[in-house]
């Protein structure tokens, strides 16, 4: 087993090298810089911006730009973000925590729902609940989240006047209720593809679980449907899921970044897209770096969880 | 002109051109600055019956999010909207363009002695009863720590234009400051007017690095609000400084609240979660609903940039005059104002904002003319070749136009000048960028055919424009300035060389004049309209006046108040 996770982590820290070359230069060699707003302002001359630009060190051939930055990074030194002089990983945990709160409320409505989906649409199979299940889920993958949440706005904010249209908290407020006031919204959007997709993977697994035989072998010595279901039946249809757990971060992640812009939330997602927009490497490459870091975890703990409940894994 | 109809009236305003001794009166500075009499601007919601002392908050909604908080460093639009609450100036430019003393006692004239006459010794006397926010007293050491560290070359700053003149500076006493110009430069006594924030000495000294401190992030000024917190990504929180030398402010807080989606930053409008829309503010298509909000009010404004197509003057067909004419001839301005942008905007023919003091009356008007442009086109032995498209010694009438991708209105209207130039032989292709890819290169290095751009040519409120249109501001060719056109004229650098060492008003005028006509005549960009900015106000905050003096209307949030 340790050997197992040895390899797993050496692969992983391979590809987080990688990772880093090809983010560092793609973004480098997009056309455009950090001092290309500053085009319009009548104060700045073209003398000026080559003048910042040395001090910033972009004059520099690329090669030593990603030593440099690849050298500090490893000894922990993430950069300062272009934007504010702030320390990239300051910034980067400044908004971490607002993205998250939305992800891990998002995950716990769309695993609770969309497993309850799941699993009821598979026990009635092709039933009218089902049917819906299935139809619901499609219209829920191809709903754009941007538009969802201007819906969702317009509606509970706009019309019905329940919900707030945006933002983490009422400034000056900030009590547990005013959050969770704020949070509903934008975790409901967030859930909604979520919540599909695990229903749809949990109503898979279900299906090729109560067809086995030992299910029909369970029923055939008399046991009670729920002690089926619940011991035998689910426990085995949510092991594929881990999985699923683990690859989640990504499509969480690229599903923040929409929703954090529409809901006006401070989170690492409008983080990124805002330091893209204006070239803020140090930042970007850090939540690159960090993103890619994550999912990798994920990746390795359910790999390791999975090897843990499966041995056959680790022999193979 | 603007009020809340969201009429500009800009053709009616009147030019109030004093005399020399009215000008000097105003401040030498004048020769810098706005003098409109009728600009409404001025009129609108002026504090009339503030409360004693701060009450309420405003959160302010910014649709950029403010970053840079050392003033002097290099900082965009948004930015400004923190700098103008916390740190002061010597001097400000208001609504109606006149100098208004700030940290200066007066501002330096050479009738009051603070101007030589040759324009080379600057004398500035402060005020002494002014404090930095932690309580340490302002004085001259810190107008002579911000100029020099605005040189200092270890320094990122943001600009040294009209600073770099700048020698000898002595403190002649606590509350008086004197320094010696290099050359005479009068676009100077706006550039410190506009942008140069002074920030304290006693706190930047001791830092080792001047581009990176604590003070970056809680920055310290004699601003009337106070830094309180920022949550990155979200706010901004400002307090009242209640030790404010000048008038204000009258609300205890200033939150600026950024929302980067414009039709959010609408919908938070509309449903009461923000007082007020500001820097990019509400979009056009938004306007005729956002006037019939119950408790909301919408304020059209003027702004200083012009809206304009940017021809490459050493591509191709561009390069001859009789193609730039017949194309300004063929484009339907009036379809781009009305259908475009729901007829908000004034056509413009000239760079100088039409409030301005220096605005040339009377350039020659567009007049939208196929049949012309066609007859010039023809006359000047551009031929219809295959596909109706015309070509000359070899060289087709066909062009790129750029513009940034996103930009549905200016998308639209690359559209809509597809058709007008078809119309007269000319096929334009549309090659839209981020505006992180064409602002950078391909456009300082005049790497376009042509761009559709809105410029703020101004130096503060001063036209001097030669980082515009100086031969010698090409970077293309090595040159120092943003003359991305390519724009070559010995008569235009004359001109502008003429214009940055006079010191009246007059005489002023007449250059910037004749400029304007030139550059016009030269049609060294087509312009479109003046900029405007259409801002949202919650009803019973008092107190906001457009200023395009400056490049955001929350400038002066310590007049706010709530009735």
């Amino acid at each position: 087993m340790a050997r197992y996770v040895v390899n797993r982590l050496a692969q992983a820290i391979m590809l987080l090298v990688i990772v880093s070359g090809i983010g560092f230069s793609i973004l480098h060699l997009a056309p455009g810089g950090p001092l290309s707003q500053f085009a319009a302002s009548a104060q700045m001359t073209q003398e000026d911006l080559d003048r910042v630009t040395k001090q910033l060190g972009l004059d520099r051939p690329l090669p030593i730009q990603y030593l440099d930055w690849f050298g500090r990074m490893v000894r922990g030194d993430w950069g300062r973000s272009y934007r504010d002089g702030e320390a990239v990983l300051s910034v980067i945990s400044s908004h971490l925590g607002a993205t998250l709160e939305l992800m891990a409320t998002a995950t716990i409505i769309a695993v609770l729902l969309g497993c309850w989906i799941g699993v009821l649409g598979a026990l009635r199979r092709y039933s009218l609940f089902d049917t819906l299940a299935t139809v619901g889920a499609m219209i829920a993958l191809s709903i754009p989240t941007f538009w969802f949440g201007l819906v969702t706005i317009y509606v509970f904010s706009v019309k019905l006047g329940w919900l707030p249209a945006g933002n983490r908290e009422t400034v000056g407020d900030g009590s547990f209720l005013d959050l969770v006031h704020h949070l509903i919204a934008p975790a409901m959007v967030l859930a909604l593809v979520e919540t599909a997709m695990w229903g749809r993977f949990m109503r898979s697994s279900m299906l090729e679980v109560i067809d086995q035989d030992y299910i029909r072998t369970a029923r055939a010595k008399g046991m009670p449907e729920w002690r089926i279901l619940t011991v035998h039946a689910l426990r085995n249809a949510l092991l594929p899921m881990i999985t699923v757990a683990g690859l989640q971060f990504p499509t969480l992640l690229g599903g923040a970044l929409v929703a954090e812009t529409v809901f006006t939330w401070p989170g690492m997602g409008r983080l990124f897209l805002d330091s893209i927009g204006y070239r803020d490497y140090p930042v970007v490459m850090g939540i690159l770096m960090f993103s890619a870091t994550m999912v990798l975890i994920g990746s390795l703990l359910a790999d390791i969880f999975y090897a843990v409940v499966d041995p056959r894994i680790r022999v193979g | 002109m603007a009020d809340g109809t969201g009429k500009f009236g800009v053709g009616a305003v009147h030019l109030g051109i004093p005399n020399r001794r009215q000008f000097f009166q105003l401040g030498a500075g004048a020769a810098a600055g706005w003098t409109l009499a009728g600009n409404a601007f001025a009129q609108v919601e002026r504090p009339t019956n503030p409360p004693d002392k701060p009450r309420g908050q405003v959160i302010a909604a910014l649709s950029q999010e403010p970053t840079v908080f050392h003033p002097l460093m290099p900082g965009i639009e948004v930015d400004q909207g923190v700098w103008w609450q916390v740190f002061s100036l010597l001097w400000f430019i208001d609504p109606a363009g006149n100098f208004v003393p700030d940290l200066a006692r007066e501002v330096p004239t050479i009738e009051n002695g603070g101007l030589s006459a040759d324009g080379l010794t600057w004398k500035i006397k402060l005020r002494s009863d002014v404090k930095w926010h932690d309580g340490t007293p302002f004085t001259a050491d810190d107008v002579k720590f911000s100029l020099e560290l605005i040189n200092n070359p270890d320094f990122r700053a943001r600009s040294r234009v009209g600073h770099s003149l700048v020698k000898d500076i002595k403190v002649v006493a606590p509350d008086e400051i004197h320094w010696r110009m290099e050359a005479p430069y009068s676009p100077y006594m706006s550039i410190l007017g506009s942008l140069t924030f002074i920030v304290p000495k006693h706190i930047l000294e001791k830092v080792s690095d001047p581009n990176a401190s604590p003070f970056h992030n809680a920055p310290v000024g004699t601003g009337p609000f106070r830094w309180g917190e920022r949550v990155p990504g979200d706010h901004i929180l400002l307090n009242a400084h209640t030790g404010y030398h000048g008038k204000g402010p009258y609300v205890e807080r200033v939150v600026f609240k950024y929302i980067p989606d414009l039709t959010v930053l609408y919908t938070q409008f509309r449903t009461g979660q923000v007082d007020y829309t500001g820097l990019q503010g509400i979009l056009p298509n938004f306007v005729q609903e956002a006037k019939t909000l119950k408790g909301r009010k919408i304020v059209v404004s003027s702004t200083s940039s012009v809206e304009h197509i940017a021809p490459n003057l050493e591509f191709g067909p561009f390069a001859d005059r009789a193609v730039r004419e017949a194309l300004y001839l063929a484009i339907n301005k009036q379809a781009i104002i009305d259908a475009l942008n729901y007829g908000l905007p004034k056509q413009t023919e000239s760079f100088v904002p039409q409030q301005a003091w220096s605005f040339q009356q009377g350039l020659p008007q567009h007049k939208y003319d196929p049949a012309k442009a066609n007859a010039l086109l023809d006359a000047a032995g551009w031929v219809r070749g295959s596909g109706g498209i015309r070509e000359k010694g070899g060289v087709k009438l066909e062009f790129a136009n750029s513009t940034t991708s996103g930009n549905a209105v200016r998308e639209q209207t690359q559209q809509l000048l597809i058709q007008d130039w078809r119309a007269i032989g000319a096929a334009m292709r549309v090659n839209n960028m981020p505006a992180a890819v064409i602002w950078g290169d391909f456009w300082q290095q005049s790497k376009f055919n042509s761009v559709i751009v809105g410029v703020n040519f101004m130096l503060g409120s001063d036209p001097d424009v030669t980082p515009r249109f100086g031969s010698g501001s090409i970077p293309a060719k090595g040159g120092r300035g943003y003359n991305t056109y390519q724009y070559q004229s010995a008569e235009a650098d004359r001109l502008l060389a003429e214009g940055a060492k006079q010191f009246d008003l007059s005489q002023r005028k007449a250059t910037y004049g004749e400029l304007q006509k030139l550059i016009r005549n030269d049609l060294a960009i087509l312009p479109l309209f003046q900029g405007f900015i259409a801002e949202g106000v919650k009803e019973g905050l008092q107190g906001f006046r457009p200023n395009i003096n400056t490049s955001i209307n929350c400038w002066n949030i310590r007049e706010w108040y709530w009735a």
